[in-house]
C-alpha cells in the first residue's frame, strides 16, 4: 500500500470536512482494502466512518420504510430486520463470510457499487432511496453501471431507505471462491407491481429486468416466467461463466426467487 | 500515530503508520505471530481475530480503526498454564488440522460461532467456515472438532 493517513471523525460534520479537503472514506474497508494493497488507490487520507454513531442503527420511518444508516454492518442489518423484511435478511446474511459481514457496511456497498454485490439488487428491487449528505437519490437514478453511481465525488452515503414489499425474495448463484453471486435475483411485490433486479450478470451493473417485471405484476408465479430470457449481449463473460450461461442464470434465479416469495 | 488497546486481556501501546495493518501490528511490534497471514486479500481467513468480541479478519481492517479496542488473538484462548480450550482440543483429538497454517483462523472462528451458536448442525458449522479455508484436511476433521467442542457427536458423513 502507499503511505495515507488515517482520519477518525466522530460526527458526520467532521467527515464531510475531511473527505471536501481531499480525503477518502472509508467505511467498512472490505473491498476498499484490498484495492489499496493492489495499489489501485492513491488516497493521501483515508476518512473512517467507523466511528460516526449517527451513521450506525435501522429503524422504521412514519412510511413504513425500513431505514438503515449508511455505515451499518451486515450482520447487524441481517439481525435487525429479520422479522420485518426476511428477504433483506437473508441477503444480508449470505454477504461474503461471517468476518466480512462483521466489518462491511451497506454505504460501502451502495458507494462501490460491484457489478456482483448483493445489496445493489434489493435497492433497486425495492426502489428504495439512497441518502447522501447533501440529498436524496431514487435507485432507478442512482445506479449508473460497473462501479458508477450518482454520488459526487466527495458525496457520502447516510442512509437507505427501502419500502417493505407485500413479498420478496432474494437468490443468489454463489461463486463459491469469491462467495460473491455469479449472478443473483431480488423479486419485490408491492401493490403497485413487481420489480425485478439482477446482480452479477450484466456488463453495466445492477439492472431492472422489465419483460419479467411485466409478466409477474400479471401473474406472480413462477412459470409466468416461461419463454422469457435476457438477452446474452451485454453480459458478464469471465471464466466463471460465459455471457449465454448468465443469460440462463438470469431466468433461472428468477424463477427461484418467485417461487420462494409466493 | 499512537494508538492503544488491549489484547488478549494485556493493555499495549504502539506506534503505527495510516497503513498498518491490524494482522501486521499484531505480528510485527507486538510479536504475537501465531495470527498468519495466508492470502492478504480477505479470502483465507488464517487471519482472523476478534475485536471488542466480534470475528474480523485482521488483514483487512487498520490497526489504527482498534485502537481503544479489545483484541483476542489464538495466543490468548489457551488457559495461562498452556491448558488447551476446549476447542484446541477438539482439534487435537479429532486431527483437525494437518500443516496447522490456517488453524488460528479456525480456532477463532469456531469459538465465535460456538459463543453464537452453543450447538450448531453440521451445516450450521459448514456455513460459518465459509470464510476460512484449509487446504489440507478437506474439512471433515474441522467440522467433527467442532461439534465435539460443542458437546455433539459427529453424525456419519457422507464422504466417508
Amino acid at each position: 500500500m502507499y503511505a495515507f493517513d488515517i482520519a477518525r471523525p466522530t460526527t458526520l460534520d467532521e467527515a464531510k470536512a475531511a473527505i471536501a479537503a481531499g480525503g477518502q472514506a472509508l467505511s467498512g474497508g472490505q473491498t476498499l482494502i484490498p484495492t489499496l494493497k493492489a495499489r489501485l488507490a492513491m488516497p493521501e487520507t483515508l476518512v473512517s466512518l467507523h466511528g460516526i454513531a449517527d451513521l450506525k442503527g435501522v429503524s422504521t420511518d412514519s412510511a413504513g420504510r425500513i431505514c438503515v444508516k449508511g455505515a451499518t454492518v451486515h450482520r447487524a442489518v441481517a439481525e435487525a430486520v429479520a422479522d420485518s423484511f426476511p428477504a433483506l435478511s437473508y441477503l444480508a446474511s449470505r454477504i461474503g463470510d461471517p468476518a466480512v459481514r462483521n466489518r462491511g457496511t451497506i454505504g460501502g456497498s451502495v458507494a462501490n457499487n460491484d457489478p456482483s454485490a448483493c445489496y445493489p439488487a434489493a435497492v433497486l428491487g425495492c426502489g428504495a432511496t439512497i441518502c447522501t449528505d447533501r440529498r436524496e437519490i431514487a435507485a432507478d437514478d442512482y445506479f449508473q453501471g460497473m462501479f458508477t453511481t450518482a454520488l459526487e465525488e466527495d458525496e457520502i452515503v447516510t442512509e437507505v431507505k427501502f419500502p417493505v414489499p407485500q413479498a420478496a425474495a432474494y437468490e443468489k448463484f454463489i461463486q463459491p471462491a469469491s462467495r460473491f453471486p455469479l449472478v443473483a435475483v431480488f423479486v419485490a411485490r408491492f401493490a403497485d407491481g413487481v420489480r425485478v433486479a439482477i446482480t452479477g450478470a450484466s456488463e453495466s451493473g445492477v439492472f431492472r429486468w422489465s419483460a419479467a417485471e411485466d409478466a409477474l405484476s400479471a401473474n406472480f408465479a413462477p412459470d409466468a416466467l416461461d419463454g422469457l430470457s435476457v438477452d446474452a449481449d451485454g453480459m458478464i463473460g469471465d471464466l466463471h461463466g460465459s455471457k449465454d450461461y448468465r443469460a440462463h442464470l438470469c431466468g433461472v434465479m428468477a424463477k427461484r426467487a418467485v417461487a420462494r416469495a409466493v | 500515530m499512537k494508538l492503544t488497546m488491549k489484547v488478549n486481556g494485556r493493555e499495549v501501546t504502539g506506534e503505527v503508520e495510516g497503513r498498518t495493518l491490524l494482522v501486521d501490528f499484531l505480528r510485527s511490534d507486538l510479536r504475537l505471530t501465531g495470527t498468519h497471514v495466508g492470502c492478504d486479500t480477505s479470502q483465507c481467513g488464517a487471519c482472523t481475530v476478534h475485536v471488542n468480541g466480534e470475528l474480523v479478519k485482521s488483514c483487512t481492517m487498520f490497526a489504527a480503526e482498534a485502537d481503544g479496542a479489545e483484541v483476542a488473538t489464538i495466543e490468548g484462548a489457551a488457559a495461562e498454564d498452556g491448558t488447551l480450550s476446549a476447542i484446541q482440543q477438539a482439534f487435537q483429538d479429532h486431527h483437525g488440522l494437518q500443516c496447522g497454517y490456517c488453524t488460528p483462523g479456525m480456532v477463532m472462528t469456531a469459538a465465535s460461532l460456538l459463543k453464537e451458536n452453543p450447538k450448531p448442525t453440521e451445516h450450521e458449522v459448514r456455513q460459518y467456515l465459509e470464510g476460512n479455508i484449509c487446504r489440507c484436511t478437506g474439512y471433515h476433521n474441522i467440522v467433527k472438532a467442532i461439534m465435539a467442542a460443542s458437546g455433539q457427536e459427529m453424525p456419519a458423513m457422507a464422504a466417508e
